[in-house]
């Protein structure tokens, strides 16, 4: 029986107890009084035994199918033959997950090799097992929950608090999952990260300017020892962040201002669900339009410059690559605009209309009201809001991978092609690779510079946000 | 000092006039930057979306070669009646190439036959196949059949191309391969009809059998995981944080925490789900499970925040109207204040769908990145996701995935479109002004 046929089963029983349970309440009111006679609600006394029920068969079903795995791999060993065993972990794991494929793909009749056979029968055995007794156990426990919870319908047990303290305990620990998230985040790129520093120094990463990471297959290769200094790409990612605030900031925030301060009514309620049109766009359709539109764009754009140079006699080459830091840079940041926009415009809305009177009644224009008085107040928001779009802007993905090159060049020419944190990641974490290879380990690394980077820009910018409402409300 | 000057009578009337004129260009000016920030970014959304449509409407059409092919069970090297497994085993490829043989009775060098065969599309030969399986009593008469043309003789009919004058025409082929398509073309054997492969099949190498069906049922899964586990999730959290949480610092570390996570990068998630789900609990790599769970800790944090906006539109005299009557507090909040956010609530989750939808970098680290040609059956088979398949097929060289690229795209948005008008609709039709 499959894992999800149980579990269905599992809740069926306990939607059937509910049922149960509550004709039962009614059962027991009548010889106390009626409903009045009871402590609870005769539906509480159902989601009593209903919990009862499928609570702790769900819980027993899940950590057995978490333990499940590495238990049956360790009562395989003594079947797998000893040449495997002496070849060292590797080579165990490696057969272990070829009868696993086998037996998932139920081809076991036409195992040639006895050794393979017998092994495959073995964990064929296991499972099946395994999965019997699952099914025994759960059942039994459901059965013997909803039982137990049966004999407490009596007058005098305190249904409704029994389950709502269920209930809030459920509510408590799904709030919690996000310190859980938060955790594994922290754990998954942390321990990576730590292994990947025992093979390259933190210096060498932080520090060196070569990015090139290569790990040997053979020891005497050429070029055998990969270079991890990650310099180069943290310029390619302050470079496009920095194009792409270039354009966000102005645009972002003029539109923000213009919709808050000028615009009408109608045209603010066109306006402002268009530019929210352009922030619902998937980053990978921006980094399409990056890759096979403006980048080629841009390109041809610095050809004809160059051909209009040249037939003025200037012998000058502005060579825009492809895959230029400046595509990227400016659809990433059009990508930000709306969020810019959205942000700015909450906070420029905050600030009291009566600053404004009282800038109007001295003379001032709409204009002059705006950027003396309005931005000034408003301003802590706004830098708040641009921080949230830089670290936006560094974690941004799609639109680099696709659009930005791969060479980790370290150049401050916005025409030349640059690497991100982010394009490594993605690049060294796609390939085929060992998992334990420095290579792969690298990724965990820059993921955890991009996780820290972006807390500390979002902690901040959160920070500074929430004051500036404070000051207004 | 210089004192005495300042307070020398100036006439403030005519310096404020004489700066008018200026103010005011500044004003017009300032008024102008702003209509053009506006501008250009709509502006650039246009763009986009033509650029985009202009670039995938042609993969909604499919050129077609009209063959009549023999099915003499002879040249299939078949016996009279065929058994399924030697009609599986008969060579289709070579009674097609035959068939183009006997059309174009005049080619002969072999590099001229290459050449011929290549403009039809590979997959030619499984549909005689399906066509002859699914109907035997079809062998010895002669079947008519619309196959698919290879993909550059597909876009060159397909763009209206001038077939007469071959050097007009941008294309790999060369110009004995145009001017046999000029004679099917005149004969009326080439049509351009809908591409219902693009919607029935998976991906391919040939990008005109190349469809989008395994990535949409792929990402139908997906969110189908992330519904089910955001969803309740989401709204127990919110309940607890907005209803029950007492002030305190736990209280503070959760709601600091959601906010932080709302603005982790994606592909962060998807270095957890690589390290936790993948190499930790050794769940399948590529499977539309994994995506989902990591999508669904994504989406969270945008779910919770706009429920626990949801919730708290719901004025307290509800409740305490509610408590006043008898009810305990978590009967307040099921019996009154949740049915009552709940439209606010549901188009928050459908906002947050929306954006697991269309996001593509974390899936990437869990390796839903793989060339997927069956359609996936349930969620645990290897997938791939729709903005993963643009992404792979933005990659391909050929022109016409170009078109195949822009096409899913659109597909994309119009599911975006329909879930955002859908919330859009949900908020207009049940919002409550209190």
């Amino acid at each position: 029986m499959s894992t999800t046929a149980l579990i269905l089963i599992t809740v069926g029983l306990g939607l059937a107890s509910f049922a149960y349970g509550r004709s039962q309440a009614y059962r027991v009111a009548k010889t106390n009084g009626g409903i009045r006679g009871l402590h609870s609600l005769p539906s509480h006394y159902g989601m009593m035994v209903a919990l009862w029920c499928a609570l702790p068969a769900l819980a027993v079903i899940i950590s057995w199918k978490l333990i499940e795995p590495s238990l049956i791999s360790s009562m395989l060993n003594e079947t797998v033959p000893q040449a495997i065993m002496e070849a060292g972990e590797k080579t165990v794991e490696l057969y272990k997950n070829e009868i696993n494929n086998l037996v998932d793909s139920q081809v076991i009749s036409s195992i040639q090799d006895p050794a393979k056979l017998a092994t495959a029968e073995r964990l064929a055995n296991l499972r099946n097992t395994s999965s019997l007794a699952l099914v025994v156990i759960a059942l039994v426990i459901a059965i013997m929950g909803a039982a137990l919870a049966l004999r407490k319908i009596t007058p005098t047990t305190r249904a409704r608090q029994i389950v709502e303290t269920i209930v809030q305990v459920f509510l408590i620990s799904c709030a919690s999952l996000a310190i859980l998230t938060t955790l594994g985040i922290v754990m998954s790129v942390m321990f990576e990260s730590i292994r990947f520093f025992q093979q390259v120094s933190i210096v060498e990463f932080v520090t060196g300017t070569q990015w090139s990471p290569q790990t040997a297959i053979r020891a005497d290769q050429v070029g055998s020892s990969g270079a991890f200094g990650a310099v180069p790409l943290f310029l390619g990612t302050l470079l496009i962040s920095f194009i792409a605030m270039l354009v966000a900031v102005p645009f972002g925030l003029m539109s923000a201002i213009y919709l808050a301060e000028y615009a009408s009514r109608p045209v603010r309620n066109v306006c402002k669900p268009l530019l929210e049109i352009l922030a619902g766009i998937p980053t990978v359709v921006y980094g399409f339009f990056a890759a096979l539109t403006v980048g080629p764009a841009l390109r041809n754009m610095g050809d004809w410059i160059d051909q209009m140079l040249g037939n003025f006699g200037m012998e000058f080459q502005l060579s825009v690559s492809s895959e230029s830091a400046l595509a990227a840079g400016v659809v990433m940041g059009v990508m930000i605009i709306p969020f810019v926009s959205s942000l700015s415009d909450d906070v420029i809305t905050a600030v009291p209309q009566a600053m404004r009177d009282g800038s109007y009644g001295l003379g001032a224009t709409r204009s002059e009201t705006v950027r003396k008085v309005v931005i000034p107040a408003a301003l802590p928001g706004i830098v708040g809001g641009i921080l949230l779009a830089v670290s936006r802007a560094i974690g941004e993905t799609m639109i680099v991978v696709m659009a930005a090159g791969l060479a980790a060049n370290m150049t401050a020419n916005p025409l030349e092609s640059v690497t991100t944190v982010t394009v490594q990641i993605v690049t060294l974490l796609t390939g085929d690779q060992e998992f334990d290879s420095a290579k792969t380990l690298a990724a965990f690394a820059l993921g955890l510079m991009l996780f820290f980077v972006t807390l500390c820009l979002n902690v901040i910018a959160l920070q500074v946000v929430r004051r500036y409402r404070e000051q207004y409300e | 000092m210089s004192q005495p000057e300042s307070r020398k009578p100036v006439d403030t009337t005519a310096r404020v006039k004489a700066s008018l004129n200026k103010r005011y260009a500044a004003e017009k000016r300032f008024r102008l930057y702003g209509i053009v920030a506006i501008g250009a970014s709509i502006g650039f959304l246009f763009l986009l979306l033509a650029s985009i449509v202009s670039k995938g409407l042609p993969a909604f059409t499919q050129t077609f070669v009209k063959l009549d092919v023999a099915l003499s069970t002879e040249s299939l090297g078949l016996p009279e009646t065929p058994s399924a497994q030697e009609l599986r085993a008969a060579n289709f490829s070579g009674l097609i190439k035959q068939t183009l043989r006997d059309r174009f009775p005049e080619v002969s060098s072999r590099g001229d036959k290459k050449a011929l065969y290549s403009l039809i599309s590979t997959g030619a030969e499984y549909e005689l196949y399906d066509r002859v399986a699914a109907k035997p009593e079809l062998l010895n008469s002669t079947l008519t059949l619309w196959v698919p043309a290879d993909d550059e003789l597909g876009s060159i009919i397909k763009s209206g191309a001038d077939l007469t004058n071959p050097d007009s025409i941008v294309t790999r082929m060369n110009d004995k391969q145009i001017g046999w398509a000029k004679e099917l073309q005149d004969a009326g054997d080439l049509d351009v009809r809908f591409n219902s492969t693009f919607f029935k099949n998976g991906d391919s190498r040939e990008p005109e059998l190349a469809g989008i069906r395994a990535a949409l049922m792929g990402s139908a899964f997906t969110l189908l995981i992330t519904f089910t586990l955001s969803f309740p999730i989401a709204v127990a959290a919110a309940i607890y944080l907005e209803e029950f949480a007492p002030q305190n610092r736990w209280t503070d570390i959760v709601e600091v925490n959601i906010n932080n996570l709302a603005a982790v990068p994606s592909i962060v998630f998807g270095l957890l789900g690589l390290a936790v789900f993948i190499n930790y609990f050794h769940m399948p790599r590529s499977a539309p499970v994994v995506g989902g769970i990591v999508l669904s800790l994504m989406t969270l944090p945008t779910i919770i925040i706009s429920s626990r906006a949801a919730l708290k539109a719901v004025p307290p005299s509800i409740r305490e109207a509610a408590r006043g009557l008898g009810a305990s507090p978590l009967q307040v909040v099921t019996h009154h204040v949740l049915p009552l956010a709940m439209p606010g609530i549901l188009t928050g989750t459908i906002i947050g769908l929306a954006q697991a939808l269309g996001e593509t970098a974390p899936l990437l680290m869990i390796g839903m990145v793989a060339f997927i040609v069956d359609i996936p059956q349930s969620v645990t088979d290897a997938a791939t996701v729709l903005p993963v398949q643009v992404f792979l097929w933005a990659d391909s060289p050929e022109r016409a995935f170009l078109e195949k690229t822009s096409a899913a795209i659109m597909v994309l948005l119009v599911f975006l479109i329909l879930m955002n008008a859908l919330a859009v609709m949900l908020r207009k039709r049940f919002e409550r002004r209190w």
